[in-house]
């Protein structure tokens, strides 16, 4: 059985020998044209006048193009169609890409870029959550507000309240590979593009709008990225588009790839977020009403910026049952980079939120952090029992419900019938000695002057389902040739996950063929149409079911076909160990399939998925957005030194619910990445803007992810061993972005070590740089 | 000008380049070897990473700032010479595939010729080897797994191939370049340097490149005059006098590491953050002087060592305490033509203490670099010399502080008289590396620090054992 197997990433020798193709790594044609864009040097403002005669007299240019050369439309954007290509005189940040240089190579292209006398009329820039508050300058008409109960009375009637704030910084994607795409004109006016994309639907979508044709003209084919994270979910557009409209203009194949710094300096980040929270508590630190206002960044442009908001908002209660609740979001526009999509989609932020304000009350009324986030706990699930025989589903249309007297909502409304956060808690508080090593680190601290422990263990409860339902499908393609070897094609994207592999898993099993006898294609707009991003771990979920459902109408013609042959009931045709048994016969594969195409079997099928029982108001903020949620816990022990604020992590445990994995190799590999990622958003990666709208954090050398000494030095980490109770393939659950919330353990265990330094609360902010963790330990001190 | 070197096993002639063009755009663009990746094009980020061999030994190196002229000579290993000439994986790369060390796979081949190096040196540092290769999935734990079962593996045989070839076999170059392409200079002694740049004091020196490089990939500057010191064997030199011990300019971090842990472990480790293993095997101790700046991490550390440096122009040599090399921000005391030689350690009991502040440990540039020896004779100081880097425009030393221990006994009353006397020597600026307050304050921890540690106490977040 090939599905639950730890098997390595289909690629993976590809990858250790570098054989493995990205899109820089394609052979091109002869005469191929390289691109780069002209950048703004201002935040704000409007173009007086463009003196490009240098850019076309430099070495190697072959055009120069501004939005007037623009056959069609100017705009890259997934949403609302505010982001030109290419400035149409009004320029919106430090950054934005003016003019567009095509030349015989990329040196040239980058160098003759740098010479574009651009004259300008600056304008006062809107950088900061400040600013624009103060010129309402924001998405949408006003804040978004959801509230459940009454949480103003529900807060004045508390025994104990708290307010405070805490800000958080966005994050660079930091993809190995860089933006690129490479455009190939075809004939009749077709153009095939490669890119490193999330979303090959939207790219072609955006260069049949640029080129003026309908989508049947564009085929997009991606193969792989060298990384994506939701930074290429939308952020791919320009370079794609501009190399098709260079490529349609020339007549030549055209590539663009974005060098570091530019790539840095172009493109959308993690929102950052100001999170301000009003709380009323119990003695025993149980919730009885918050409020929050949540205020980001959303930059220039709206891209994805309003549902990143609204699952901040969804995340606002993490995993905590909340009697009453507000949450306010402010999207608002500013004069830098456009936020976009990066794992956890806001849920990070809105979660950092509620679990600053478990910390605080913790703080507040002595007790144990963990204590108090249990307290809190949504009411564990139902029992159900599993395994062979017991029969029962939940999730699906027939489910049976719980007992409607244990099933607590969501702030949103939403049933929370799968909470196995206690479990998992328990378990992991026991396997981590959180209770010892509490005590142990009090007595070590008492010890040192100077070096301070902190540990934190937190939970995350991540819902999965895109929030706009209808995002929610996918369609999938498979051959089954004469020979018995499966073509196997589907909408997601590979970025590294190990989608093509677990998704060849299903394939390999609904066949019972082992996984070599699977042949994973790149994705391919003119193989699957109509996709949706790779995006909101929902990879697997959508596309395992739509390629078992193609496998399955295979299987189904064949088992007919082959039960007619050999006089057998159909129902009984079994698909085992690369055989085919028909009764009392058993032939291999191959031969059935052989056997089928001599009978005129149609061996090639479409499979399609769309995620059932999703109802979602988000204006409202009602309904179900999520099909289930996927949880976990990690335990972080932490060291500081209180007199430079420098820190390291010297343990982590985890214990994740992947459901019943579908390659547990693959899926541990999802949560040890995500957690060092979450961790590096959450302390070393700070990005910093000056008072001009410049980020002076645009390459490595200053914008610091974590490096291989920067993981825990003990990483103990384990899949919780359950099924999904929803009806998923094969009962696993999504993992790419759960993970990644596990690294605020790290940041909770910062902010225990520092406020062992004094009696003050450390309020931290994020990320927690050396520099603000000592800040943090000098207002402790202080008692502030 | 040819450019002769071993490239995978095979010889190779490269004619008629410009002399700035990096071994990875003619990797991936002239040779169609696309394995080796473009992450960052800096020699932060690893993906480029490749084997260079000369006469002493294999190293991984950033082919992103790496010149062809540099390569003259040495034998050079992509990821695609790691596997067998049938196509054998290596152990490091059957490691990483079964212990999952590849997620997206673009930083893999950087890591893969990263490990085969260590393996090759038998070095089994893995987070120090790896410190140099950023992968953004995996959070490195599989990757250190795939090292860790590999390091038993034997080496294979081709991966020996490299080591009989270096530059005495080849024929040397011209010492100035010819043709349609910018001249450029390959002196092959100190004292063709010498002259060479007295008469073309507009010249602009290669040593590692892990500075100049980054002119070229990022700042895209024409070099049109340019000398490379890489075979100016003399340059490499470290020789133990009797004025203590004389650092070539060429001589690279990772020799300076090996000079000092015996010497000085607290700048061998410095040293180690300093820069990643591909870095520190291209960085030289000469060109992180030259340069000026004010956040090099080496001259805080030889400011304190007492360290002379030696500078040369034509026949006529000088030197001088290196503090006094570093005038102002951007402005040394070098004469046009004049170019640094050498830099001399004075041999002492080790009292340095060297403190390095970043955002991360492990190649950062710092916020604030501290070094500090301050002899104590019978309880009273009887000599301090401080220095910071990351403080003022220049490395420099902290006149008041020094002053405010000196003849007093060394105690925490007086570590905090010198630190709050910083104020008097110092007005730091703040930038996305560190506010000017934070600088200030930890500059004076580094004081208190120094102390602390002179007590006993553990000072350090990296000596603690989970």
């Amino acid at each position: 059985m090939s599905v639950t197997q730890a098997i390595p990433h289909d690629a993976a020798t590809g990858h250790v020998t570098g054989r493995a193709r990205y899109v820089d790594d394609i052979p091109v044609p002869a005469g191929t044209l390289h691109l780069a864009f002209g950048l703004s040097d201002i935040a704000a403002g409007r173009v007086i006048s463009m003196e490009l005669s240098a850019v076309r007299d430099a070495p190697g240019v072959v055009a120069v193009l501004t939005a007037d050369d623009l056959p069609f439309a100017n705009d890259a954007s997934p949403s609302v169609h505010d982001e030109p290509l290419l400035s149409d005189g009004n320029i919106h940040y430090l950054g934005q890409p003016l003019f567009l240089v095509v030349a015989d190579s990329h040196l040239n292209a980058r160098k003759a870029a740098r010479l574009g006398r651009i004259e300008t009329e600056d304008q006062d820039a809107i950088l900061t959550i400040e600013d624009a508050m103060a010129a309402d300058s924001r998405f949408e008409e006003g804040p978004r507000v959801w509230e459940k109960g009454d949480t103003a009375e529900a807060i004045a009637a508390a025994p104990h309240r708290l307010s405070g704030q805490i800000e958080m910084g966005g994050q660079e994607h930091f993809y190995l590979e860089g933006q690129a795409a490479l455009a190939l004109p075809g004939e009749a006016g077709d153009m095939l593009v490669h890119s490193s994309t999330q979303h090959p639907t939207e790219i072609q979508h955006k260069v049949a709008e640029a080129l003026g044709v309908p989508m049947h003209a564009v085929r997009v084919e991606v193969r792989r990225m060298g990384g994506g994270f939701g930074g290429k979910e939308s952020q791919g557009s320009a370079l794609a588009i501009a190399c098709a409209v260079a490529a349609r203009a020339t007549g030549r194949p055209c590539k663009m790839r974005y060098d570091r710094d530019d790539d840095m300096v172009i493109t959308g980040k993690r929102h950052d977020f100001r999170i301000a929270y009003k709380v009323g508590y119990n003695d025993e630190g149980r919730i009885l009403g918050v409020d929050f206002v949540q205020y980001t960044r959303c930059g220039w442009a709206q891209d994805l910026s309003l549902p990143v908001a609204d699952r901040a908002m969804l995340h606002a209660d993490n995993a905590y049952h909340l009697p009453a609740a507000r949450i306010e979001s402010h999207r608002l526009k500013t004069n830098t980079q456009s936020a976009t999509a990066f794992r956890g989609f806001g849920g990070p932020q809105g979660m950092l939120g509620i679990e600053r304000v478990m910390d605080a009350i913790a703080h507040d009324l002595g007790r144990d952090p963990l204590a108090v986030r249990r307290a809190n706990y949504y009411a564990a699930a139902q029992a159900v029992a599993t395994g062979p025989g017991t029969g029962q589903r939940y999730g699906g249309t027939h489910s049976p419900k719980p007992a409607a007297s244990t099933v607590q909502t969501t702030s949103y409304g939403m049933e929370v019938t799968d909470f196995i956060l206690h479990e998992i808690t328990g378990a992991l508080s026991q396997s981590a000695g959180y209770d010892l090593r509490r005590a142990a680190i009090a007595d070590w601290n008492a010890a040192n002057p100077l070096l301070k422990k902190g540990i934190a263990l937190t939970p995350v409860k991540f819902g999965i389902s895109f929030t706009l339902t209808h995002l929610n499908q996918a369609g999938a393609l498979v051959h089954v040739y004469q020979d018995g070897s499966v073509h196997l094609n589907h909408g997601g994207t590979e970025m590294g996950q190990g989608l093509f592999r677990k998704v060849s898993q299903v394939a390999a099993d609904r066949f019972g063929l082992p996984v070599e006898s699977i042949r994973i294609t790149a994705t391919d707009t003119d193989k699957v149409p109509n996709t949706s991003a790779t995006a909101a771990s929902s990879g697997s979920d959508l596309n395992g079911m739509a390629v078992m459902a193609a496998c399955d109408t295979i299987r189904d013609r064949m088992a007919d076909a082959l039960a007619t042959l050999y006089q057998a009931d159909a129902a009984a045709v079994r698909f085992a160990d690369g055989m085919v048994q028909i009764g009392a016969e058993t032939v291999p594969f191959a031969r059935a399939a052989k056997l089928c195409y001599e009978n005129r079997v149609s061996l090639s099928a479409t499979g399609f998925y769309k995620t059932p029982d999703l109802s979602w108001d988000r204006i409202k903020g009602h309904g179900r957005p999520f099909f289930y949620f996927a949880y976990g816990a990690a335990c972080s022990e932490v060291v500081v030194d209180t007199l430079t604020g420098e820190y390291r992590i010297l343990r982590t445990d985890i214990l994740h619910d992947a459901g019943r994995s579908l390659n547990p190799a693959i899926d541990m590999g999802q949560i040890e990445g995500g957690f060092v990622q979450g961790a590096g958003w959450l302390t070393t990666e700070e990005l910093v803007w000056d008072e001009s709208g410049r980020l002076r954090t645009h390459a490595p050398s200053t914008y610091k992810i974590p490096a291989c000494s920067d993981r825990p030095d003990v990483f103990n980490v384990a899949l919780w061993d359950g099924e999904n109770r929803a009806e998923t393939i094969y009962r696993s659950k999504a993992v790419g972005e759960p993970p990644f919330m596990l690294g605020m353990s790290v940041f909770f265990a910062l902010s225990d070590a520092i406020a062992s330094c004094g009696r003050g609360y450390p309020a931290l902010d994020a990320p927690a740089t050396p520099e603000r963790v000592l800040m943090a330990i000098r207002q402790v001190q202080n008692g502030v | 000008m040819t450019i002769t070197f071993l490239l995978n096993g095979e010889s190779v002639e490269v004619d008629g380049v410009g002399p700035t063009t990096t071994l990875l755009d003619w990797l991936r663009e002239t040779r169609g070897l696309t394995g080796t990746k473009e992450g960052c094009n800096e020699g932060d980020c690893g993906a480029c990473t490749v084997m260079v061999t000369d006469g002493e030994r294999a190293r991984a190196l950033n082919a992103c700032i790496l010149f062809l002229p540099q390569l003259h000579g040495k034998a050079v290993r992509t990821v695609e010479g790691v596997s067998g000439p049938d196509g054998q994986l290596h152990p490091v790369q059957e490691a990483m595939v079964d212990n999952h060390g590849s997620q997206c796979g673009f930083c893999t081949p950087g890591f893969v010729v990263s490990m085969a190096t260590a393996h090759l040196n038998r070095q089994t540092d893995h987070d120090d080897q790896l410190a140099g290769n950023l992968c953004r999935c995996t959070g490195y734990a599989p990757i250190v797994r795939a090292a860790e079962s590999a390091s038993a593996a034997p080496v294979p045989d081709w991966m020996h191939a490299d080591q009989g070839f270096f530059l005495a076999q080849i024929p040397r170059g011209e010492a100035e370049g010819r043709g349609a392409e910018p001249p450029y200079a390959q002196p092959d002694s100190t004292d063709a340097l010498a002259a060479w740049y007295a008469d073309n004091p507009d010249a602009t020196l290669v040593a590692g490149a892990t500075d100049v490089g980054l002119w070229v990939t990022k700042q895209l500057r024409d070099l049109p005059k340019i000398a490379f010191l890489n075979r100016c064997e003399d340059l490499k030199q470290i020789e133990e006098t009797a004025a203590g011990l004389r650092i070539g300019a060429m001589v690279t971090m990772d020799r300076v590491l090996d000079a000092m842990r015996p010497r000085h472990p607290a700048y061998a480790e410095m040293i180690r953050r300093y820069g990643s293993a591909q870095v520190r095997a291209a960085a030289t101790i000469g060109g992180n002087i030259a340069n000026g700046s004010p956040i090099g991490d080496n001259p805080p550390a030889l400011i304190a060592l007492g360290a002379t440096l030696h500078l040369r122009h034509g026949d006529t040599r000088r030197e001088m305490p290196i503090g006094d090399f570093f005038i102002d921000y951007g402005k040394q005391d070098r004469a046009p033509g004049e170019f640094v030689e050498a830099v001399t350690i004075p041999a002492q009991p080790d009292r340095l203490r060297v403190y390095k502040l970043s955002k991360r440990f492990d190649q950062d540039i710092s916020a604030v670099c501290g070094a500090l020896r301050i002899t104590v004779e019978d309880g009273t100081v009887t000599d301090a010399r401080i220095a910071f880097g990351g403080m003022a425009g220049i490395p420099k030393r902290a006149a008041a502080a020094e002053k405010a221990l000196l003849g007093q006994s060394w105690s925490e009353d007086s570590a905090r008289r010198a630190a709050a006397a910083l104020d008097e020597d110092f007005t730091p600026l703040s930038d996305m590396r560190a506010s000017a307050n934070y600088r200030m304050e930890t500059a004076r921890s580094m004081i208190l620090r120094a102390w602390h540690e002179d007590q006993g106490l553990p000072i350090s977040v990296l000596e603690v054992a989970p």
